[in-house]
């Protein structure tokens, strides 16, 4: 109501305003902005440190499993003890063993090529969707987001019926006489690539399609009027275009890939190793959650690069809306 | 002699029965679906002739360009460039460039190679490209802004931009789809002149889609009045205005007045047509029309007068009422209704800034016009 006021309203009236109205009008816009920030403090950055703090601690039979750490209780003599007693011990093991080393480096790969897989299969999906009568378009979309509607977990658990030596497809394919063996896809990478572009190809193909969706076909008729072959425009104009979509893409699919937990553990088997299940593992399994905290904390730092990346890539996408 | 008016009185291929046709439209036909939006149409333009497409939208004026361009097929007939049949040829291998109503600039490119795409198409030289562009921002006056990109200039620039880009190639024949369309009328009226000069300049054959009657008068060579899919006259725009071919055209470009009747009385080059409710109008301009035949005489306001008395010796007076006057600064626009009804439109140029007779709100007025001043349309 007051905004609307100012708006309308003379410059006289508007500075005869009581400085009382216009300090609640500051706090009400900055409340709107503190908000999602508050958000990020509690459901972010607070845990964070709680996992950082793990991190820095040693595990110990009890309960929790770590000897405490910082005690507020004892004020700042408290403080001071635990400056004396950091120590990066999980950090430092986290590099002697290779199997950590490994695991990262393995997840990487495997997000990095599920990601470009899922990017292959994505965009003729995405473009045929853009490309469709605008009046089939919703339900294509509808389509696209229909396997949220069913749990994650099943979803994948239903892979391993299909994978399995005796499953699905083996059957299908030797009925119709192609493979006279069973494919192995159970347990191996192979299967959690297909896990992977499985389920996240709906991240990849929605940014994608937001993208294509929105570009002005008339610059295709540009691009041939002016004696480009449609391939041709294709790459220098559609994809060019679309970069911001893929991008986005690209980073909803691998960031949680790299990290990805459910996909390895049931259809990748014991024989992968990926960064997830090395977590869960020293978690439950071993019950060292400091070393676990410290594996998480890594993961995060890794992932921050690509984050910032897409951070970056949206600013300008959006400039270039302007 | 009395002619009409015409802007470029040395050029008019198309009086010449021995001049050969640039573009060729036979018998064309394109439907969508059901609709059939260009209905067995034939047009014929000349090398060098800045020709213009009127119509209202949905008349199928920029289906004409679009099959030009490539971008369409005709269902039926045939499209002829320079002797050569278009059908079947992509819009990539077409010697014609278009620019595009919304401009189609690439977004994600700089001016400069916005211009310079289509001469990298052709795989013309680095060198040469790097000229070419050069002069294109030279004529469009785009010189210190080929670094930036579409969204960082204004509207008009834009519209420059767009208009580089299509003329870089050295087409045989530019198409624009409205082009003037998104600019304010000042600029507007600007750069039709522009256009103008650089299609002389440049030697080109323009074919331009308006629905705006101002711009392809200002502008064309010859104008086609495009109604449904049809043709329903093509004509200088001096031709247009003042000899139109049927009631639509009278009706679709400029203000017209028009009265329904019947030839009365058919002397040799002049004629009475029986209006109807005691009104007779005397007209040189009857043609071949025969006695009894139901007309339509159309006479545009400027070339009708209006005067508190009737004026002496006037061939053609109809007394009425002033109902409506607008004053537009530079002329005046009178509404009087006659006797019967009928509210005739007549305009008068402020040559003077102090009126000797003036008139007013129902005053009782006299609307008077030379024989010669209208036309009689059978169509």
């Amino acid at each position: 109501m007051s905004a609307v006021t100012a708006a309308t309203s003379s410059p006289a009236s508007a500075a005869g305003k009581s400085t009382l109205v216009r300090l609640g009008e500051a706090v009400v816009s900055r409340l709107v902005i503190i908000i999602p920030y508050l958000w990020l403090l509690f459901f972010f950055l607070v845990p964070f440190i709680i996992v950082f703090k793990i991190s820095l601690s040693q595990t110990a039979i009890a309960m929790p499993p770590y000897t405490p750490v910082l005690d507020f209780r004892s004020g700042i003599s408290g403080v001071i003890a635990w400056f004396g007693t950091l120590n990066f011990d999980n950090y430092i093991l986290l590099t002697r063993d290779a199997l950590y080393f490994n695991a990262y480096v393995t997840s990487v790969i495997v997000a990095a090529i599920s990601t470009v897989l899922t990017l292959l299969i994505g965009y003729p999906i995405a473009y045929g969707m853009a490309r469709a009568p605008a009046t089939i378009r919703p339900t294509l979309l509808m389509l696209v987001i229909l396997p949220f509607w069913t749990s994650f977990l099943i979803r994948v658990y239903a892979w391993i019926g299909i994978l399995k030596p005796e499953g699905l497809l083996n059957q299908l394919l030797l009925a119709t006489g192609i493979i006279s063996q069973p494919l192995i896809i159970l347990n191996t990478y192979t299967a959690i690539f297909i896990g992977i572009v499985y389920s996240y190809l709906p991240f990849m193909v929605l940014p994608l399609y937001s993208s294509l969706e929105k570009m002005d076909h008339t610059l295709i008729e540009a691009a041939k009027d002016l004696g480009c072959p449609p391939t041709s425009a294709f790459w220098k104009i559609t994809f060019p275009l679309s970069l911001p979509g893929v991008i986005a893409g690209c980073l909803l699919v691998f960031i949680p890939a790299v990290g990805e937990f459910v996909i390895p553990d049931l259809l990748g088997g014991s024989q992968t190793l990926m960064i997830g299940r090395t977590l869960w593992n020293e978690f439950f399994a071993n019950r060292d959650w400091p070393v676990s905290s410290a594996v998480a904390v890594i993961l995060l730092l890794l992932l921050i690069v690509p984050i910032m990346l897409f951070q970056r890539a949206q600013a300008r996408a959006q400039e270039q809306d302007q | 002699m009395k002619s009409l008016g015409s802007i470029r009185r040395d050029f008019a291929p198309w009086n010449d029965p021995n001049a050969k046709p640039y573009i060729q439209f036979d018998n064309v036909t394109k439907k969508f679906g059901e609709f059939t939006a260009v209905n067995n149409l034939s047009l014929t333009i000349f090398e060098r002739e800045f020709f213009a497409l009127l119509g209202a939208s949905g008349c199928g004026k920029s289906t004409l360009l679009r099959m030009l361009a490539g971008f369409e097929e005709p269902s039926a007939g045939r499209i002829l460039l320079d002797g050569q049949d278009l059908r079947g040829i992509p819009p990539y291998r077409r010697p014609v460039n278009m620019m595009f109503q919304s401009y189609a600039l690439f977004p994600h490119m700089t001016v400069e190679n916005n211009i310079a795409f289509g001469l990298k198409q052709e795989g013309m030289a680095k060198a040469d490209i790097d000229k070419r562009v050069a002069e294109m921002l030279k004529l469009v006056k785009l010189e210190q802004f080929a670094k930036r990109k579409p969204h960082q200039l204004s509207g008009g620039q834009r519209q420059r931009v767009a208009l580089a880009r299509s003329v870089a190639k050295r087409p045989k024949v530019l198409l624009l789809d409205e082009p003037l369309g998104a600019l304010d009328k000042k600029l507007r009226e600007e750069t039709q002149f522009e256009l103008m000069d650089l299609q002389q300049n440049l030697g080109l054959t323009f074919v331009v889609v308006t629905h705006d009657q101002e711009e392809a008068m200002t502008m064309a060579d010859r104008i086609a009045i495009i109604d449904k899919g049809e043709v329903m006259q093509v004509a200088t725009p001096a031709e247009v205005y003042e000899a139109p071919g049927s009631r639509f055209v009278a009706g679709f470009v400029g203000n017209v007045n028009m009265f329904d009747g019947k030839i009365a009385a058919g002397e040799a080059g002049s004629a009475s047509i029986n209006a109807g409710n005691g009104i007779t109008i005397r007209t040189e301009n009857a043609g071949s029309a025969a006695a009894g035949t139901s007309v339509t005489f159309a006479i545009r306001p400027e070339k009708i007068k209006v005067s508190s008395t009737k004026p002496a010796g006037a061939v053609n007076a109809i007394e009425g009422e002033v109902y409506d006057i607008a004053y537009l600064g530079d002329m005046t626009v009178y509404h009087v209704r006659l006797d019967d009804g009928q509210v005739v439109r007549a305009s008068t140029m402020n040559a003077a800034r102090l009126t000797e007779d003036p008139l007013t709100w129902n005053d009782r007025a006299w609307v008077s016009f030379r024989p010669d001043a209208g036309v009689v349309l059978t169509r």
